[in-house]
Order: C-alpha cells, then sequence, then structure tokens
C-alpha cells in the first residue's frame, strides 16, 4: 500500500488565475474537512471548511500564542519571542489578549470610523486630482492605492506622513516571507525604534491622537513605553499593507470582470458599495497564507480528535469559496450577500481594523472608476508582478491608463 | 423576541452596529457593545439575526 507524504501548505495559485486559491487547496475542501500538511518541516492540519473554521476560531482551546507547541510558524525560522513581544497582542490568547486590545478598540469604533469618511473622501478626491493632473500611465499602487491607508492610519495614530518612505520600506521587508530572519530583525528594529521615540515625543506633547492615547496608559503604568511603541508598529503595519493591496488587486479584478466594474461606476447606493466591498473582500482574500493556531486541549470534534499541541491552519481564501456557503463561490458578484465571509478572520482576533478598512475601501471604490471611467491595465496580466511571496497577496505594482 | 449580550466576550468589531443601528450600540471608552432595545419589534428581526450572526465573538445571542 502506497503512503502518501502530506502535501506542502502554502500552495502555489495556477498561472493565469491570479484571484483564485491555489486548485490543489479547493481539491482538499472537497475530500475532507480536516486535512494533515507540512509547514517547512513540521506536521499541521488545515480546516478547510467555512462553517468550521468560524467554529474552531471562535473555541477558546484553540490559542493564538506564536509560541505554543505545535503553532505552525509562517516562516522558515519561527519568530523570536522577542519579535512576538513587539507584535503584541495578536499573538496572545485572552485576557492578556482583551486586556491589551482593548486599549485601542475605541478609535475604530463604528461611529468614529464614520466620522473620519468626509477626511477619507477628500484624501482619496486629492490623490485622484493629482493623477489626472500627472503623467500616464501610471503605477497605480505607488500613487494611489498605498497613499490612501497610509494618509489616513498616519492621521489616526499621529504619525508624521512625511516618514512614509521609512515606515512602507521597511514594513515590505518585515512581511515579506522571503526576507531571512536578519532582515526582518532589523525592519522590525527600526520601525520599533522609530515608534518607540516618537511615543516618546507624545508622553512630552500629546495630541488627539491614538498614541498619544496610548501614552495615557503608559503614564497610568497600565503599559510599558516598549509596548506602546510595539502597538504603534502592529497598527501601522496592518494599517497601510492590507488595504493597499485590497485597493490594487480590487482595481485590477474588477478591470478582469468589466460587468461588475459597472456596477460599481454606475451607482450612487451606499447599500449597493457596502456589499461590494464585502464580497471583493471574500473574493480576494489577500490574506492568503491561513490563520494559524496551535491545539491547547484535547477537542472531540465530530468524533475526531483535535490534540493539544497540535498545529491548526485555518486558510480564508477557500473557507471563502466554501459552496455550502457561498454558492457558486468563483464567481464574482458584487450583488451576492457576502457579509458574512472570514476575510478579517473570526473569533476575538478578528481584524481590529475592519471597520476603518470598510470605510476606506467604500469610498475609494465608489470614487475611482466613476471619476476614471474609462481606466484601464496598461500591460498585460501576465506581465503584473503578484505577492506569491508576501504574507499579505496583492500586486506589487500595477500599470494603469485611461 | 429577546437578545443577551455578553460584554466580557465582546471584541468590539462593531459589526452589530452595521447589521441594526437600532438595537446595538458601542460605548464611547471601547467601543464594546451596548444594547439599547432588548426586545425589538419583529421588522428588525432579521438585522439582529445578522447581528449575532457576524458577531465574531459569539457575544450576541437571540432567542426567538
Amino acid at each position: 500500500m502506497k503512503t502518501e507524504e502530506a502535501p506542502r501548505y502554502p500552495m502555489t495559485r495556477a498561472s493565469g488565475c491570479p484571484f483564485d486559491p491555489p486548485p490543489k487547496l479547493k481539491e482538499l475542501q472537497e475530500e475532507a474537512p480536516l486535512v494533515k500538511v507540512k509547514v517547512f518541516d513540521k506536521t499541521a492540519w488545515l480546516v478547510t471548511r467555512y462553517a468550521d473554521q468560524r467554529r474552531l476560531l471562535a473555541d477558546p482551546r484553540i490559542s493564538a500564542d506564536v509560541t505554543e507547541p505545535g503553532y505552525p510558524s509562517q516562516t522558515a525560522q519561527p519568530l523570536r519571542s522577542d519579535e512576538g513581544v513587539g507584535i503584541g497582542f495578536i499573538l496572545m490568547d485572552d485576557p492578556e489578549h482583551a486586556r491589551l486590545r482593548r486599549m485601542v478598540t475605541a478609535p475604530f469604533m463604528i461611529k468614529r470610523v464614520e466620522a473620519l469618511r468626509p477626511a477619507v473622501q477628500k484624501i482619496v478626491d486629492g490623490l485622484i486630482d493629482d493623477l489626472l493632473a500627472g503623467p500616464k500611465p501610471v503605477d497605480l499602487m505607488e500613487a494611489f492605492a498605498l497613499p490612501v491607508p497610509s494618509l489616513v492610519i498616519c492621521e489616526l495614530l499621529g504619525v508624521p506622513y512625511t516618514d512614509h518612505d521609512f515606515f512602507q520600506q521597511n514594513s515590505k521587508q518585515l512581511i515579506s516571507l522571503s526576507s531571512t530572519p536578519e532582515e526582518r530583525g532589523e525592519a522590525h528594529a527600526n520601525l520599533g525604534g522609530y515608534l518607540y521615540n516618537l511615543v516618546g515625543e507624545k508622553l512630552e506633547n500629546p495630541k488627539e491622537d491614538l498614541l498619544s492615547g496610548l501614552t495615557e496608559r503608559v503614564k497610568a503604568g497600565e503599559l510599558t513605553r516598549q509596548d506602546a511603541a510595539g502597538m504603534g508598529v502592529l497598527l501601522l503595519l496592518a494599517g497601510h499593507e492590507t488595504t493597499a493591496n485590497m485597493i490594487a488587486l480590487g482595481t485590477l479584478a474588477l478591470l478582469e470582470h468589466p460587468d461588475q466594474l459597472a456596477v460599481l461606476r454606475e451607482t450612487d447606493d451606499p447599500k449597493v458599495v457596502q456589499g461590494a466591498v464585502e464580497e471583493l473582500l471574500r473574493y480576494l482574500n489577500i490574506t492568503h497564507n491561513g490563520r494559524r493556531r496551535a491545539v491547547l486541549e484535547d477537542i472531540d470534534f465530530d468524533g475526531q480528535l483535535l490534540k493539544a499541541g497540535e498545529g491548526r491552519i485555518f486558510p480564508n481564501d477557500i473557507g471563502n469559496r466554501d459552496p455550502e456557503a457561498f454558492p457558486d463561490p468563483d464567481r464574482l458578484d458584487l450583488h451576492r450577500d457576502a457579509r458574512h465571509h472570514v476575510a478579517f478572520g473570526f473569533g476575538v482576533h478578528q481584524c481590529l481594523g475592519q471597520p476603518l478598512a470598510r470605510m476606506e475601501l467604500q469610498v475609494v471604490y465608489s470614487t475611482l472608476y466613476r471619476r476614471i471611467p474609462t481606466l484601464r491595465r496598461a500591460a498585460e496580466l501576465d506581465e503584473i508582478p503578484f505577492k506569491h511571496d508576501g504574507s499579505v497577496y496583492g500586486v506589487y505594482s500595477l500599470p494603469v491608463t485611461w | 423576541m429577546k437578545i443577551i449580550i455578553d460584554q466580557d466576550k465582546c471584541v468590539a468589531s462593531g459589526q452589530c452596529v452595521t447589521a441594526a443601528v437600532d438595537v446595538f450600540d458601542q460605548r464611547d471608552e471601547d467601543g464594546i457593545v451596548v444594547l439599547l432595545n432588548d426586545n425589538p419589534p419583529d421588522d428588525l428581526a432579521a438585522d439582529v439575526h445578522q447581528a449575532a450572526a457576524v458577531c465574531p465573538a459569539l457575544a450576541i445571542v437571540v432567542e426567538d
């Protein structure tokens, strides 16, 4: 009898299908709800189906702590514990996770995010004015997709946007899966040092921004200056890399689906725009390496045992393409009800910034194609460099013209 | 319809507010859920059920 070697995870996408999950992953989902895979030299289990992903990600016996035995690392060399401290509460469990996370939830409340909408609209309009006045073709990633969320998160955190070259460069190096541990360490130290100094300035001269809010916690002894800087790194990173990729990759996906692009170009109904954002999040899954977890204690899972100390990976890209949850899942359909997707994860670690990301994407998608109705690619699809090696998927550049 | 919320479980995602703004709110200091109406009219039932379904922390229980 032939024993089959467990497949390696992550897997590669099919050439010519840059918006779809790897075909092998879809096959595994059809075959079984739990699939053993190799992650570097370790074994872990994929949870392939939507309903199971939601159920287990919300289970407190499933840990997000990177230092737990069995935790399936994203990188060949696992994060060192000092890196983990800097990256903060996303790699911790409750109650410490909840204590720290709640220190930064207020600015992401729906009403506060809504209050930022006019400012975001102004940023987006200003950047489009610049695009229209500038040369073409132009790289949409550089000229539009990156500046929108960078400007917004800088404003929210109280980070000077004039430093964007520095933190974009270091962020890129920190989250690239092809960076060496030394390169990641260096980028992390650079960003940490930068935020540490900024927190110091805000301790002296607090303003109306998130970092200044954290200095109150530092003064009250609830947080060290180091931890406040670490949270700043996390929010700065998360705030611009993800949304930037959704803007550029979303635009490319829409350009490849002209009937869907027309839906956005021809509507002024905020409900249609909201629905479109949810569907693009579901369809694209820029966080394409799965949520990583470790099992803390034995769990009886529909008769199968999830053993303590095992690694579990929740690939949201196939969760969001599960036909049980989304009929005809591989079709991009901006009119479908996709709100229950797991693109932001699920459970207590669900993306903190999702209300902000959603609002930014609503503003971008409802403005860009209406103001530049003839927007089109200025390169062949197969010439566009995709971030196959990124922990966040997207495009490195997107040449466009109109 | 009766709604029960768990503020200890809540992670302040605010998705309940997006789904049913007349029923849920968030407290100013940390965005944790506040129930505005624990027995809303039947015409809000679909929105309330959606709020419970999209809550990532399973902090909302709806009893019909």
